[in-house]
């Protein structure tokens, strides 16, 4: 029992800080109650001392459904770092737009704690609730600014497209309870599925519908649908926290499901990481030329995040412990950079969803250098351009793909790449080289933003020279 | 971090030995030199922005250090010694075995030296013709010259991979915030079509570096142990990776047809940009061609060498045959370049010493002579405001000394004999008539018709800027060089004359390294060399290695 406390620390802790920082918001009298936003970033906080704590620890949870390591700590610290600086940079944006109220705080901690549970999950059922967890906090979220039509809407998207995703996940999930004879832990389905030449088509069935809700949930072709317009309509705040600590907790669990699904060597193994790799070849060129065709920002990063969860893809068709740890570093270098990004669009933003086409960013490089500065760098890292954090990333990728025989996946890589730079080097050319022509321009107040901003600069810019220190930990995990 | 000064490499092994300390003072020359513009990009942020005297001099003032450095590193190299020499081995991401490699050869201690030389120049080139955001103007070229000497200088594919990356954004913004109308749309052509080449060659480093894997177990991006292994690999598979070697610095020479992007490029960019293209960039691909293309892929290289040949002899034509017909200058002289690295190419593929050192001198001379030219055009520019020639006539008369520098610049160029174009241009020649892979005298004659082509082209520039009548009378409005001109003009005038008369004082420097480069590859198509006594130095032990230093 104290070890089963023990192990799950970070998320039970996360829990507690989001339950009582709601009571708080309740209760509190509500002159006070601005207290609950430095009670949760604290909370968070203590949360990643803990995580960091159980640095090197393996064990089990609750019977085993629960699993501590390298692996999930390392996600622990992610997702607590990623909550830490979506809240230090959400306060000025929700004062901005005249909206600012405790549940977002809180609905942020139910998030981070649901999505520790996915990386934590070595149970099918956990993970699952993981994902549940996550997903509604999103859902609340993308709907947040429930007066402006465009969050509104962002918000019932999400949850219809959501909730049916999840119908597959779960459908699929019964399936493979089915075929193996009720084995839900990962451990067990993998014992279960790895031996004979042929899956039974039970399983099949099983991983199929998993994979297409997981897939669902990184956003990856042709399962992106939903991203575009939410990514768009919900508070920008909200999309960095969905596009990075989100996207990172999906992956999170489908490396771990794809794991105990795809064994290694079998006849419909193979043709299953075939497809996958035909999902990533196809996310990578449709979100990059896709993006191509975008005028706002959000919207451009929206498919820029589908083209990226293309490339994290290579590290699970790739099903290396290469392929894994490169796609962990990926997440880390992607969550500074695509937070970055979207901190520079919020803090840009006038009135709610205003000042965030390619018109508004003209001439941004003479009104203020210094955010034009930090967003060219953000966009040259998510081109992958050396020494920034995401060409690391990719490089490790593509090693991982082309070491596991798909090099030709790694040239799609390589020719999406090439397209991405059109439109990352499009708002370039926005910043630096237009000069602003029509409209107002508004100055932009960055405030505590800056921080996050800060923050990611650095991360950018450090895990890009110095990656070994993160590969170092990532390199252990598998 | 562990630094192991120096590390030799037979086939599927490598032996890490430390030598004595005489060493390490000379390897820090080449890492001055490389640092020394980073430093000094970073070092001009903290100056203000109003102070633009200090900007300008201070920037100069770095690229002089980095010379200076680069000076002290070429009286530190061994000119005897075909190895590589200042090796520093720095780790830096164990997990692919990618370090912080550097380390020079004859030739590209060469590159660096020359390319140090150029940056000067380059930068009081934009003294008069950069107005605004100088601040970010110089350090942005001081970033260009650290991403350039880096190219030249790592031994490392991921490290030299960085570096041939970091290149495209000083040259993206150069000409996006400074060049001309069209600037945008030159901007982004070329850093999409140079993107495009480096990152298929990306996937072939890696394959490389895989297929390393495969045979010694281990990933690695070590270039002197990839260069070992490399030519073992079977034709059918090399040849792809050539391939994608050879995509990739085609791009960046630019080879016909591959070049479409420079004459936008250096029509639009500042004329700054364009000096930098065509004095510098362009020798990357060269380089390129030497050290991943030879070195690395012999088979692939005897089996397509004619291909190049052929490329480079249609480049020399088809850039000549623009050249002639133009009537901007600056496109004049962008397709003139389009059609000497014609001549290079063909010299790098002759490999033959002559060639591959002719292409190398080569790479400096069109540097000087471009570096003359445009700095000339610019002067021109500067008063009129045009770059069409039509607009010109009649110079000579009010800007003798312009002229006179000018047809300097102009013969050098041409190959006049006397100045430092002939040397380049009849080695280069030599080598292609005398190369027994290629064995056929097609591509020397083809190659031979640039010397016409030159002729024409650039007498007819000279020609009608300097004779004749000037349009409109507006001749009277012209004043003859500047004393800041002349400085700027005077030094490469020199090295032209220089180099013209006495080319030893830099062609010893690649002699060795050329030859033990063409004594592999004769062994590896013909079974003999005439290199042995080079390449018998090529196998010495480390210790021999650290001796030779001691006696230098």
């Amino acid at each position: 029992m104290l070890y089963d406390v023990f192990y799950s620390l970070p998320i039970a802790l996360c829990s507690f800080f989001g339950i009582t920082a709601m009571l708080i918001g309740a209760f509190v009298p509500k002159k006070r109650s601005n207290i609950v936003m430095p009670y949760a970033t604290s909370g968070l906080a203590i949360v990643l001392t803990f995580a960091a704590l159980l640095w090197g620890r393996n064990g089990t949870a609750f019977n085993g459904m629960i699993t501590t390591g390298m692996y999930a700590s390392f996600f622990d610290i992610l997702f607590a770092s990623s909550g830490i600086l979506v809240m230090i940079a959400a306060r000025p944006y929700l004062q901005k737009m005249a909206w600012e109220f405790d549940e977002f705080y809180v609905l942020v901690l139910f998030a981070v704690s649901g999505m520790m549970l996915m990386a934590h999950a070595n149970h099918l059922l956990i993970a699952f609730i993981g994902i549940e967890i996550m997903s509604i906090s999103f859902y609340v979220l993308s709907a947040y600014m429930r007066n402006e039509q465009l969050s509104v809407e962002s918000g019932l998207k999400y949850f219809l497209l959501g909730a049916f995703s999840t119908g597959f996940l779960l459908y699929g999930m019964a399936l493979i309870y089915g075929a193996t004879g009720g084995k839900m832990e990962y451990s067990a389905i993998r014992a279960s599925v790895s031996y004979g030449s042929q899956m039974p088509t039970l399983l099949l069935a099983g991983t199929g519908l998993i994979l297409i809700g997981l897939s669902f949930k990184v956003s990856a072709f042709p399962f992106h649908g939903w991203s575009p317009d939410v990514y768009q309509g919900a508070p920008t705040v909200v999309t960095a926290f969905m596009s990075t600590g989100g996207k990172a907790a999906a992956f999170a669990a489908f490396i771990q499901i794809a794991g105990a699904l795809i064994p290694n060597g079998g006849p419909d193994s193979v043709k299953i990481v075939h497809l996958l790799a035909c999902i990533s070849a196809a996310s990578m060129l449709y979100g990059n030329i896709a993006a191509c065709a975008q005028q706002n920002v959000k919207r451009l990063l929206a498919y820029s995040s589908i083209a990226q969860a293309g490339y994290m893809m290579m590290g699970i068709v790739a099903g290396s412990s290469r392929g894994t740890s490169g796609l962990m570093f990926y997440l880390a270098a992607y969550l500074c950079t695509q937070m970055g990004a979207f901190i520079v669009a919020a803090a840009l933003e006038h009135k709610y969803g205003k000042q965030l086409e390619f018109s508004d960013y003209a001439g941004l490089a003479k009104r203020h250098p210094l955010l034009a500065g930090v967003m060219s760098l953000f966009m040259f890292s998510l081109l992958g351009l050396p020494p920034f954090a995401v060409f690391f990333g990719k490089y490790y990728l593509f090693t991982a793909a082309i070491e596991a025989g798909y090099t030709w996946l790694a040239l799609v890589g390589a020719l999406a790449s090439v397209i991405s730079a059109y439109f990352y080097l499009g708002l370039i050319v926005a910043m630096y080289f237009r000069n602003h022509e029509s409209g107002e321009t508004y100055p932009a107040q960055p405030g505590m933003s800056g921080v996050t901003i800060g923050i990611a600069v650095a991360g950018v810019i450090l895990l890009g020279l110095l990656p070994s220190v993160v590969m170092r930990w990532t390199g252990i995990v598998m | 971090m562990v630094a192991e000064r120096i590390w030799r490499c037979k086939a599927h092994s490598v032996t890490v030995s430390t030598v004595s300390h005489n060493y390490i003072p000379i390897a820090i020359m080449l890492l001055a030199t490389l640092f020394a513009p980073l430093v000094g990009a970073l070092a001009l942020l903290l100056v203000s922005r109003d102070a633009k005297k200090a900007l300008k001099y201070s920037s100069l003032l770095m690229s002089l250090v980095a010379f200076v450095f680069a000076l002290a590193m070429l009286l530190g190299f061994d000119h005897t010694n075909p190895n590589m020499q200042m090796l520093t081995n720095v780790s830096w991401i164990p997990a692919l075995d990618a370090g912080f490699r550097v380390g020079v050869d004859g030739m590209s201690v060469l590159f660096i030296f020359l390319t140090t030389l150029t940056m000067p120049m380059v930068i009081l080139a934009g003294f008069d013709s950069i107005k605004e955001q100088e601040k970010e103007f110089y350090a942005l070229i001081l970033l260009l010259e650290f991403g350039v000497i880096g190219i030249f200088a790592a031994l490392d594919t991921f490290l030299f991979y960085v570096f041939f990356e970091l290149i495209l954004i000083p040259m993206y913004f150069l000409i996006g915030v400074w060049g001309g109308e069209r600037r945008t749309f030159a901007a982004i052509k070329f850093f999409i079509y140079t993107m495009f080449g480096s990152l298929v060659m990306l996937v072939g480093l890696i394959w490389l570096g895989y297929y390393v894997q495969q045979t010694t177990g281990h990933f690695t991006t070590n270039l002197l142990l990839l260069r070992e292994i490399a030519p073992t690999i079977p034709l059918s598979t090399q040849k792809w990776m050539f391939a994608a070697f050879m995509l990739a610095f085609c791009i960046k020479i630019p080879l016909f047809p591959l070049h479409t992007w420079l004459p936008d490029v250096q029509s639009e960019s500042p004329l700054v940009g364009t000096v930098v293209v065509g004095a510098v960039l362009f020798k990357i691909g060269i380089y390129g061609l030497i050290r991943f293309g030879l070195e690395m892929f012999p088979q692939s290289s005897f089996e397509y060498a004619k291909i190049m040949c052929a490329l480079g002899a249609a480049a020399v034509i088809y850039g000549a045959m623009l050249a002639i017909v133009q009537t901007d200058m600056r496109r004049l002289a962008s397709y003139a370049l389009v059609s000497s690295l014609g001549t290079m190419v063909m010299g790098v593929f002759s490999m033959t010493p002559e060639g591959i050192q002719g292409a190398i001198l080569q790479t400096f001379n069109h540097g000087l002579s471009v570096t003359g030219l445009f700095l000339c055009l610019g002067v021109l520019t500067q008063q009129r405001g045009t770059t069409n020639l039509a607009d010109y006539g009649g110079i000579a008369k009010v800007m003798p000394m312009f002229a006179v520098l000018f047809a300097i610049s102009l013969f050098s160029l041409v190959g006049l004999p006397g100045l430092n174009g002939f040397i380049g241009e009849y080695l280069l020649l030599l080598g292609t008539f005398r190369s027994p892979f290629l064995n056929n005298w097609t591509f020397g004659i083809l190659g031979a018709t640039t010397g016409v082509f030159v002729a024409i082209y650039m007498l007819k520039l000279y020609n009608n800027i300097c004779f004749g009548k000037f349009p409109n009378d507006g001749s009277a409005s012209m004043s003859d060089l500047t004393t800041k001109e002349l400085v700027t003009l005077i030094p490469a005038t020199i090295l032209m004359i220089w180099i013209g008369i006495y080319p030893s004082t830099f062609m010893r420097f690649s002699d060795e390294s050329t030859k033990a480069l063409v004594g592999k590859l004769e062994l590896v198509k013909f079974g003999t060399t005439k290199y042995t006594e080079t390449l018998k130095k090529l196998h010495a032990a480390p210790a021999t290695e650290g001796a030779a230093h001691k006696e230098h």
